[in-house]
């Protein structure tokens, strides 16, 4: 077979899923974990942006890819803290600041990438894969999934370490209880302020990372509002797997074959518009959510915050 | 015991203010290992908020709590708990969403693994003693109230706690639970615990009580210590605790006469039930086959233990629960395919027994909550936007003529006491336009002279020709108003007396599955 349909096309477009899942997986992963204690975290893409930045900043000036995720991480982590302490500790509106980070990222990354680099774009050297034995080998799929690098399936190994917090621990627990009867977690003896502010810095390191992945590895540099509407993917993604960490996967997943079709298309030159060929992530999120969006569960205190003794 | 006990806990004029109120005022209390202390008070005198300072939840603005004879600022919760104070909210503090097990288990160390064996030995031993069973397995949020409240209980058992605090934890319990739970307190003081106890239900302060303490408007205005309780017997000390509250003397307050209501026989049923069924889950019993009929002025009860399929069956009727089989008619007219607002439009209307659940919309206004199932209709709302004034007109005749304490109009209604929520939702269900009312549980957690006058306006309800059914766990409140009481039992009636003299005995043996 030829054309469109070649083992090396298909190929390159799971490859190419997998990258533009990766961020998604992230970001879903952790946004989940800030609303499962009733955190809305809006923020999230300012968290994405921030890591990005910072991500491609440390891999630039230091050469290594693995202390680009760091800072990456970091910087979604410190975006993170004032979301924890404005909305979590100081109780003031999720939605407003979850939005206000996010425009002030985007604002912010900008202007410091311009200070930085001007108006070049430098590149990071490739990356290297860790290469599965056996596993690799299988035609299409080997070369897809199973020639990443490592960083890709230490997320995919997070999603179950997830699930296991989510189901078998204490602190588990401690988080559906944040979200569905803050209350009734305090009176317990658990401090309600302080598992959620964990659940929110968790969420940070995570969009972090997935920031960071994107610039250094899906993109190899940092472009200005690069992660172009991921963190809101993951949000979409979280509400959708009502809870559960697979479905994160799954859904991640989905939407990275449609962005990855999306560069697939436009590479093979179909005579289609761009700007349609664009929306088709979007489309599949909207498809997505008029399929599945009903059965989206929310936890009861999602979004509101929480004082001891109040009524 | 004659060693001279010391006070575990004592308070010192303490002092508690919210916007608009004074909750606590001065007040003095002392709580002795050995004791059940009773505690006393109309809705809204403060009791709630008294026992909020002693679990850590509120800090008080003035006055200090002694534990131990030490000045303690409780600061948290979890400061409570390692105090050895346990409490049982008024309001269900349980996460719905998780299993029984996992509520039990919360609060331990964040990063272990729950240990439900060691659990489940623990609720084993304990629940053996109490005689109940508890449903480890079981998602709260399936269980009834009275079950969440047993689970409650048994969740301060469970932690062993010095001193125990329960903020009318018998409001759902059945009559029988009642007295297990009065002998299991019993059994803790004699054990050293220290036991502060909140009821409306004077019969249970006097049956279970060793000193007593009377709030009114937040300020202590009496109190009955243990060597004048042994000495008074129950009527003396239910009149003389009538007297700290009220002010005035009755012997038994409860003892209403039920006055003799003339049921036109020949006038055609205003609600017919007939072979209402409802799917089981996993674990509600569901209904099957359930018929009756109420004419015009009747009041028919429903009695039972609790979680035998009343709530079902008042969801079912009202329209918020799928049936699978039946027919319901109301005035004739077939009603069982209609929607839960066209039924109220009908004229059904439910009084739900889930005050801040799904009764109330906690954060918004009282004004707003009486109108809520009127949302967008005239003469509150006119072409989607809100009559404030229109509204405000009506909520404060409504808040005078049900006597609803609150602050102002535009208090949240989660602020109100307990009791003074249900005044909202009682006057919210009983305006314009009611033809059959179904109460589920109308007077738990109500002070006697809101219970009485609750009762009252029941009665005035089907007095003025409208078909009541009245379901409650209180057997006296049954016998005091119905005409008839039926009695559910895992999910049908299984039977109907007239509530004649021998009523009691009849539906006793029903209730325990004996025939009438
Ligand atoms: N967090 C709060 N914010 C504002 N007002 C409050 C708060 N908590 C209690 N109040 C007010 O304080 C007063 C005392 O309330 P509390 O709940 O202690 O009464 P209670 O004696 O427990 O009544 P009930 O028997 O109805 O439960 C009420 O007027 C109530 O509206
Ligand atoms: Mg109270």
């Amino acid at each position: 077979m030829t054309g469109l349909f070649s083992e090396v096309f298909l190929s390159a477009l799971l490859f190419g899923a997998v990258t533009a899942a990766i961020p998604l997986l992230l970001a879903g992963l952790g946004e989940q974990m800030s609303e499962k204690a009733g955190v809305l975290n809006i923020g999230i893409e300012g968290m994405m942006l921030a890591g990005a930045y910072l991500g491609f900043v440390g891999a630039f000036y230091s050469g290594s890819l693995w202390l680009g995720f760091l800072t990456g991480a970091g910087g979604g982590v410190a975006v993170a803290l004032v979301m924890a302490l404005l909305c979590v500790r100081i109780g003031l509106n999720q939605i407003v600041i979850g939005i206000a980070l996010t425009l002030g990222l985007e604002g912010l990354t900008a202007l410091l990438h311009h200070f930085q680099f001007s108006r070049s774009y430098p590149r990071l050297r490739a990356v290297d894969v860790t290469v599965i034995p056996l596993l690799s080998d299988i035609p299409v799929i080997g070369p897809a999934l199973f020639r990443q690098h490592l960083i890709v399936y230490l997320a995919v190994a997070l999603v179950f370490a997830m699930g296991y917090i989510y189901r078998r621990t204490q602190l588990g627990l401690n988080l559906q209880a944040a979200g569905d009867k803050p209350a009734a977690l305090d009176v317990a003896g658990i401090d309600v302020v302080r598992t959620r502010t964990v659940a929110v810095l968790t969420t940070g390191a995570l969009a972090g990372l997935g920031g960071a992945y994107l610039a250094n590895v899906g993109a190899g540099l940092f472009i200005p509002f690069i992660t172009n509407g991921a963190g809101f993917l993951g949000i979409v993604l979280a509400m959708l797997a009502r809870g559960r960490p697979v479905w994160v996967l799954f859904g991640a997943l989905l939407f990275g074959v449609c962005l990855s079709l999306t560069t697939a298309m436009q590479v093979a030159g179909i005579n289609i518009p761009t700007d349609v060929i664009q929306m088709l992530p979007f489309l599949a999120v909207m498809v997505m959510l008029v399929l599945f969006g009903r059965r989206a569960s929310l936890p009861a205190a999602l979004g509101i915050p929480y004082e001891r003794g109040a009524r | 015991m004659s060693v001279a006990k010391r006070d575990i806990v004592a308070l010192e004029g303490v002092t508690k203010r919210f916007p608009g109120v004074v909750a606590n005022d001065s007040v003095d209390l002392e709580i002795r290992p050995g004791e059940v202390h009773v505690l006393l008070g109309e809705n809204g005198a403060g009791k709630s908020t008294l026992i909020g300072m002693l679990s850590g939840l509120q800090q008080p603005d003035e006055g200090r709590i002694l534990v131990d004879g030490e000045p303690t600022a409780i600061t948290s919760p979890r400061h409570a708990l390692a105090l050895g104070i346990g409490t049982v909210f008024q309001h269900m503090m349980l996460v719905p969403t998780l299993t029984v097990a996992e509520n039990l288990l919360l609060g331990g160390p964040w990063w272990q693994r729950p240990k439900t064996e060691e659990l489940e030995a623990r609720v084993a031993e304990i629940t053996r003693t109490l005689g109940i069973t508890v449903k480890l397995h079981a998602k709260v949020s399936e269980l009834s109230l009275g079950e969440q409240q047993q689970v409650e209980i048994l969740r301060a058992m469970v932690r062993n706690s010095r001193l125990l605090i329960l903020d009318e934890s018998t409001s759902m319990l059945t009559p029988k639970g009642i007295d297990e739970l009065g002998a299991l307190m019993r059994r803790l003081v004699e054990q050293g615990l220290a036991i502060v106890f909140i009821t409306h239900k004077l019969k249970e302060a006097a049956a279970f009580g060793d000193r007593i303490s009377v709030l009114k408007l937040g300020r202590k205005v009496g109190e009955i210590p243990p060597e004048r309780f042994r000495a008074l017997g129950e009527q003396a000390i239910i009149s003389e605790i009538v007297e700290l509250m009220f002010g005035k003397q009755k012997d038994d307050p409860e003892a209403a006469e039920r006055p003799v209501r003339t049921i036109r026989a020949e006038a055609a049923p205003l609600l017919e039930v007939r072979d209402l069924a409802v799917a089981p889950t996993d674990d509600a019993p569901g209904l099957s086959s359930i018929s009756f009929d109420i004419c015009p002025g009747e009041l028919l009860g429903i009695a039972g233990i609790d979680g035998n399929g009343q709530k079902h069956l008042a969801e079912a009727l009202a329209g918020q629960r799928a049936t699978v089989g039946g027919s319901v008619r109301l005035q004739g007219t077939p009603i069982e395919a209609l929607s839960v607002g066209e039924r109220r439009q009908k004229g059904l209307r439910y009084l739900t027994d889930d005050r801040l659940g799904e009764g109330t919309v906690g954060t918004f206004p009282v004004s707003i909550n009486f109108f809520l199932k009127q949302v967008g209709a005239a003469p509150f709302w006119r072409k989607g936007v809100e009559q404030r004034a229109e509204i405000d007109k009506r909520a404060a005749q409504l808040v005078r003529e049900y006597d609803v304490r609150t602050p102002s109009l535009k208090t949240p209604v989660a602020r109100l006491s307990g009791g003074n929520i249900q005044k909202v939702l009682l006057a919210r269900e009983l305006a314009e336009g009611a033809k059959v009312v179904i109460f589920n549980k109308p007077t738990y957690g109500l002070d006697l002279s809101n219970t009485l006058a609750s009762r009252q306006r029941i009665r005035d309800t089907a007095a003025r020709g409208l078909a009541v059914l009245l379901i409650s766990t209180d057997l006296e409140e049954l016998l005091s108003m119905c005409d008839r009481i039926a009695v559910i039992s895992n999910g049908s009636l299984v039977g109907t007396v007239e509530n004649a003299d021998d009523a009691r005995t009849k539906v006793g043996r029903l209730m325990i599955g004996l025939a009438a």
